[in-house]
């Protein structure tokens, strides 16, 4: 099979992640979009890595893997605090990013 | 010998350095230490006047070198004195009638609690007065210029409580420092010239300079003179000037201060001969002054005023004399000198009328004060007339030398300047004798004042009369002194040079024209004041005497166009400061302040409007990648 | 290698600082005596740096130079030539006095409070302004230079912000307002100026490769280094404005009397006398070496704004209400004389200029130290609010009197000599400027006698009656400020020795020589 048909699919699935962080609210939903973006960028290296024939690739993949999980683990404990004291898992309410 | 000359400054100036420095433990003997260093420069300056009598003419000059004051590259100024005739002149009635007028405040100003201040001024104005006689340049002339206007500031404004006289201090001071601004520039003009200031200097090269330079310098040198002297246009602070205590009057404001002009006029004599314009220009100025205080002097009821007003009118006798060139210097100072002398008891004779009279100054409320004060009124009368011009008496010699050296100008000038000068003898006559009527003759005009005091006059004490006595010896003889075998004109013309002019006509002539006016004068005055009574209260009087009164409306022209103007302008620069200059900055700080609030809007806290912004950033940047491959 | 005097004489009063911010708040008079002593012995080793310095030796003295930033050439390089000499002298001279006026400035506002009073902040501030305004006079390499001239602005805004004056006719909320903006102002206009002048210091090292003074001057003075003239001028003028803020000419003054009006008078005296001379100062040293073709393309220019700040700064003058404004507005009147000097391009004038920073700063000094003692007296900074103080305290009268004669420049006191200088030397150049400049004296005189005639003279006032005359601390401030005023006018030459070789080297850069007298010039 092409190796840039992967290609089409890493972008597919960036984009359909990219456009879920833009257009929902919900906490959750917007952190499993940034994962699916996360692991569009890691099907985008390993297939590079194939086409290019050297393992780089690959073992940047494995290192995004880690960060995710680091990040699932941080991200999922700040949204569960964030619901605690709200009662809404919604982003736009906790626009407190401003002076 | 030339050692002592700078003891002759340094004596009045210790003096005022104790005294203003030494606070209130020397209250007491305060007045009598700074007598005592008067009269010992007075002292310093017969020994020098007798060391230089002893030598021939043409060695008379001593100079002291001290220190350089101010070197830089090609200016050098430096403390250096000289003593000349001229000066030597000067340093004797600056000495002389100061100590004299230092013993007569130990009593005037016996009940004042200052007393000891006052001393302190009057030896730092002699101190800045003799530096100013005694420079070798012009800069250090300009150090005792301003030393002595300080010295006046202070002394007119002493008593500082009065607002009148703080005002009048200040009004002094502020039209000084516009001739001294003439000062200034004739300063630099002549470094620019000469690349020099030194008297000796200068006078040796003048002859190389340009006639349009030494114009300038002339007629600066000459504002500088006016602001001093008194002189048109710049005469307006003299009559304000007499809110300052009498003996001041007397001493800076009648016999030495105020001549200054003249003494500049007549040591720059180099430069007026070679300024024929700008020589034209100083008699002019003389003449006018000299008719305007004396019209000035007929109208004020005040007598230390009118007195003022006749010294303006005296020194611009002396100024048109130092105008009309070798002609005239060697009489500017002559009369400079009887003028010191009976001015100067005139004035100490008007304090002592105020001292017996409580301090009234008013001449309509005095009358017939000869039975009360004899010794003033004899005193008094002598300087009369010697001012007058009484034959015999000093002002006799030195006032027609002047009217006959005016007609000797020759042409038409000679004509005009020697008319102002008899009608000048005319009104002086007038004046003079009004005020003379007013006080001591007649019947007594005083009343109880509100508190219901009535003045009791009295003779002053000893130590006020002695000196008034001495002066009055000084107006009797000193003119016939001086004049008999030329003895001045022999003494001074080695400094000033002298020629005789080709008068139209003889000397006996014009005594004969000053006598016939002197006695119009003085029959006018008694036509008016003699034979009948004076009015208690000013009569409204004509256009010219109520404008006369109000010193022919020159502080009106002041008030109108220099102080509402100033006002207006200030007033409208400060506005202009806040409004566009600082309105111009603070604008920018406004926009900028406004920019950034529109800014802000952008961060309004929603995450998914950020990673909008993030996502949109790195499309462009990524666009941007592409299009520069595509290049 | 011997001792390093200049650093020494900086780094001294930046110790204090860091010492006496140190000490504990409780212990606030330690620290004063901690900060005077430290203060008397900067001046101690500024009277060192005076004996040291040979007026006839090289041009910069008791140099010293390291390496510091090797990428950018940026070294560690001082040195003084006589002018800068004269005014680490003044500065080293003046701060004693200053903090003595300040003693009780920033004390406790309610007593036995143990409140924190920044007490200590206040001396260590003066102290480390000290420090970097002494460096910015030493150093000959352009960015160390730089560094000094804007970090100098962060004491001096806690200064003005932090301590200033505490009287205001609607109370202590609008003072604190007042403070805040006038502190701002400051800060930003003078920021500007910095941000124009650091443009323009990487733009000389773009076209000179080097940021030492020395040596630029040296290649351009053997032509080894040529600028473009359009380069030169854009460069120069970068430099000017920044100084030109500083210092401050017409129209960039009006920071200047919102800080003066604000500060305490202590603060307002280490503003004028000490910190604007920077900039004048930099004008001399550096646009007139670095750039001295197009310091005489825009002479012309300079010299009528000179000449708008002398009668502009005096009318102004005379129409404030606020007598430490009055003076601010005096003070840029002054500066004006100074940029005139500099820029005339004569012996006279720069001679002159150098001795009328001198002289400025001990003549504002004794005005403005006694202004503060009269208002901390009656709690009021207006001329309306006085009248006939010099019947109840005659020496505050009386020295405040000698304060006034001299900034209208009265000889015998030393302004005088400054000021007659500058103008001879601008009238033998220029004569119509001269001669306009010389209404300033007129107007000095003015403004200098109504403020006093309305605040001493006339009858006692009732607020002014209990007024007590000056204390002796005070009078230890003042009496040897006017001693040094009294003996530098009657005999300046020690300072004019030190200065006019410096002013001799700097003609000879701008390739100037003095006209020659019209009688001269004839034959």
């Amino acid at each position: 099979m092409n190796p840039v048909n992967y290609l089409y699919l890493a972008a597919l699935l960036f984009t359909i992640g990219a456009t879920g962080v833009l257009i929902r609210r919900n906490a959750i939903v917007v952190f499993m979009c940034i994962e699916l973006m996360l692991n569009a960028c890691n099907l985008a290296l390993v297939a590079f890595s194939r086409m290019h024939g050297n393992l780089d690739g690959q073992i940047i993949a494995f290192f995004t893997m880690v960060v995710a999980a680091a990040e699932v683990v941080v991200g999922l404990a700040i949204i569960v605090s964030l619901f605690r004291s709200r009662h809404s898992a919604s982003v736009d309410d906790a626009s407190l990013m401003k002076l | 010998m030339e050692n002592l000359i700078a003891l002759l400054i340094a004596a009045p100036l210790l003096g005022a350095a104790v005294l203003l420095v030494g606070g209130r433990r020397l209250d007491a003997v305060g007045h009598w230490i700074g007598t005592a260093l008067a009269a010992a420069s007075f002292v310093i300056g017969l020994v020098l006047f007798a060391d230089l009598l002893g030598r021939s003419a043409d060695q008379r000059t001593l100079t002291q070198h001290l220190f350089s004051w101010i070197p830089v590259a090609g200016f050098q100024a430096d403390a250096t004195f000289r003593l000349d005739q001229l000066s030597m002149t000067f340093v004797l009635l600056i000495t002389g009638v100061g100590s004299l007028i230092h013993l007569y405040s130990v009593g005037y100003m016996e009940h004042d609690e200052r007393r000891r201040r006052f001393f302190g001024y009057l030896n730092l104005f002699l101190a800045a007065m003799l530096l100013l006689v005694l420079a070798d340049n012009y800069l250090l002339l300009y150090f005792g210029w301003e030393g002595v206007g300080l010295a006046s500031y202070l002394l007119i404004g002493f008593w500082q409580h009065k607002p009148a006289a703080a005002t009048a201090a200040k009004k002094a001071f502020l039209v000084n420092r516009v001739g001294d601004m003439g000062l200034a520039i004739a300063v630099m003009l002549m470094f620019a010239t000469f690349g020099t200031f030194a008297f000796g200097p200068v006078f040796s090269h003048v002859g190389d300079a340009s006639e349009g330079r030494l114009t300038a310098i002339a007629l600066m040198l000459l504002l500088a003179a006016c602001g001093k002297s008194a002189q048109v246009p710049l005469q307006s602070w003299l009559g304000d000037a007499m809110e300052g205590p009498t003996p001041v009057s007397a001493l800076i404001h009648a016999a030495t201060m105020v001549t200054a002009g003249v003494y500049l006029i007549v040591r720059s004599a180099a430069v007026f001969n070679g300024a024929p314009g700008a020589q034209l220009v100083v008699t002019v100025v003389g003449a006018v002054t000299l008719l305007f205080g004396a019209i000035v002097g007929c109208a004020k009821d005040d007598i230390k005023k009118a007195l003022a007003g006749s010294t303006m009118s005296q020194i611009g006798y002396m100024v048109l004399a130092a105008g009309l060139g070798p002609i005239g210097y060697v009489f500017a100072i002559m009369h400079l000198v009887t003028h010191g002398f009976f001015k100067a008891g005139l004035f100490l004779g008007a304090g002592s009328v105020m001292h017996g009279m409580n301090d009234e100054v008013d001449m309509r409320k005095y009358g017939g004060l000869r039975k009360y004060m004899p010794v003033t009124f004899i005193t008094f009368g002598l300087g009369y007339l010697a001012i007058i011009g009484f034959p015999g008496l000093s002002g006799f010699f030195s006032k027609d030398r002047i009217i006959e050296a005016a007609f000797a100008k020759g042409g038409t000038e000679g004509w005009i300047l020697g008319g102002a000068a008899l009608l000048g003898a005319a009104i002086t006559a007038f004046y003079m004798t009004r005020v003379m009527l007013m006080t001591f003759f007649g019947e007594k005009r005083w009343q109880p004042d509100e508190n219901g005091t009535e003045p009791h006059p009295h003779e002053s004490p000893g130590v006020m009369t002695i000196p008034m006595i001495v002066l009055a010896v000084g107006s009797v003889f000193g003119g016939a002194f001086f004049s008999i075998g030329d003895r001045f004109l022999h003494w001074l013309e080695p400094v000033t040079g002298h020629s005789e002019g080709n008068s139209p006509l003889s000397a006996w002539t014009v005594t004969a024209a000053t006598m016939v006016c002197l006695v119009i004068g003085v029959a006018a005055a008694w036509a008016q004041y003699g034979r009948k009574p004076v009015p208690v209260v000013a009569p409204r009087g004509s256009l010219l005497t109520r404008a006369a009164r109000r010193d022919l409306l020159q502080d009106d022209f002041n008030h109108v166009v220099l102080v509402r103007g100033g006002e207006h302008l200030t007033r409208s620069l400060v506005y202009l400061d806040h409004t566009l200059v600082d309105g111009v900055v603070n604008g920018t700080a406004a926009s900028v302040g406004g920019l950034s609030g529109r800014m802000r809007r952008l961060q309004n806290g929603f995450a998914r409007s950020y990673a909008v912004s993030m996502f949109g950033g790195a499309a462009l940047l990524v666009a941007a990648t592409l299009l520069m491959r595509a290049v | 290698m011997s001792f390093p005097l200049l650093t020494a004489t900086a780094v001294l009063p930046a110790v204090g600082a860091v010492a006496t911010a140190a000490v504990p708040a409780a212990r606030r008079t330690a620290a004063k005596w901690l900060a005077l002593a430290v203060s008397l012995g900067t001046f101690a080793l500024a009277v060192a740096i005076l004996v040291r310095f040979d007026p006839g030796g090289a041009r910069y003295q008791l140099t010293e130079s390291h390496s510091w930033i090797a990428a950018f050439g940026v070294r560690y390089e001082l040195g003084v030539d006589g002018i800068a000499v004269a005014l680490i002298g003044l500065t080293a001279l003046l701060v004693p006095f200053v903090m003595l006026a300040g003693w009780h400035d920033a004390d406790p506002l309610e007593t036995g409070s143990r409140r924190w009073r920044p007490t200590q902040g206040f001396f260590a501030l003066i102290l480390a302004l000290e420090a970097m305004v002494i460096i910015s006079f030493e150093a000959t390499d352009v960015f160390l230079f730089y560094i000094f001239f804007e970090a100098m602005l962060i004491p001096l805004y806690f200064l003005i912000g932090g301590f200033g004056d505490r009287a205001h006719e609607h109370g202590e909320k609008a003072a604190s307002t007042q403070r805040s903006y006038a502190a701002v102002k400051f800060l930003l206009y003078n920021l500007v100026g910095g941000l124009i002048m650091l443009a323009a210091v990487i733009g000389l090292y773009v076209v000179a490769g080097s940021f030492s003074l020395t040596e630029i001057a040296q290649a351009r003075a053997n032509g080894s280094l040529h600028m473009a003239t359009g380069v030169e001028r854009w460069l120069f003028l970068g430099f000017f404005f920044a100084f030109a803020v500083k210092a401050p000419l017409w129209p960039l003054h009006t920071w200047l009397p919102n800080a003066m009006q604000e500060s305490t008078a202590p603060v307002a005296v280490l503003i004028t006398a000490v910190v604007d001379k920077v900039g004048t100062f930099a004008m001399l040293r550096f646009c007139l070496q670095l750039f001295p073709e197009a310091s005489k393309w825009a002479t012309p220019v300079i010299l009528v704004l000179a000449l708008i700040s002398i009668i502009y700064g005096a009318l102004l003058a005379v129409g404030q209400r606020d007598i430490k404004r009055l003076i601010a507005y005096a003070s840029i009147s002054h500066f004006g004389f100074i940029i005139m000097g500099i820029f005339a391009m004569t012996s006279q004038g720069q001679s002159g200029a150098t001795l009328y920073m001198v002289n400025h700063g001990l003549s504002t000094a004794v005005l403005m130290l006694i202004a503060g003692f009269l208002i901390s007296r009656r709690g009021s900074r207006l001329i309306a609010d006085y009248g006939g103080v010099q019947k109840v305290a005659p020496v505050l009268a009386g020295t405040f009197l000698i304060g006034g004669l001299a900034t209208l420049s009265l000889p015998g006191l030393a302004p005088f000599v400054s000021e007659f200088l500058v103008l001879v030397g601008t009238f033998t150049r220029y004569p119509a400027v001269g001669v306009v400049a010389t209404f300033g004296i007129v107007l000095a005189a003015l403004y200098t006698l109504v403020l006093y005639q309305r605040t001493m003279t006339g009858p006692v006032r009732k607020e002014v009656s209990a007024m007590p005359d000056l204390r002796v601390r005070e009078l230890v401030v003042v009496a040897p400020l006017i001693v040094l005023l009294v003996f530098l006018g009657v005999y300046p030459k020690p300072v004019t020795d030190i200065v006019n070789p410096a002013v001799k080297q700097t003609m000879s850069d701008v390739h100037k020589t003095d006209p020659k007298p019209e009688m001269e010039a004839a034959k």
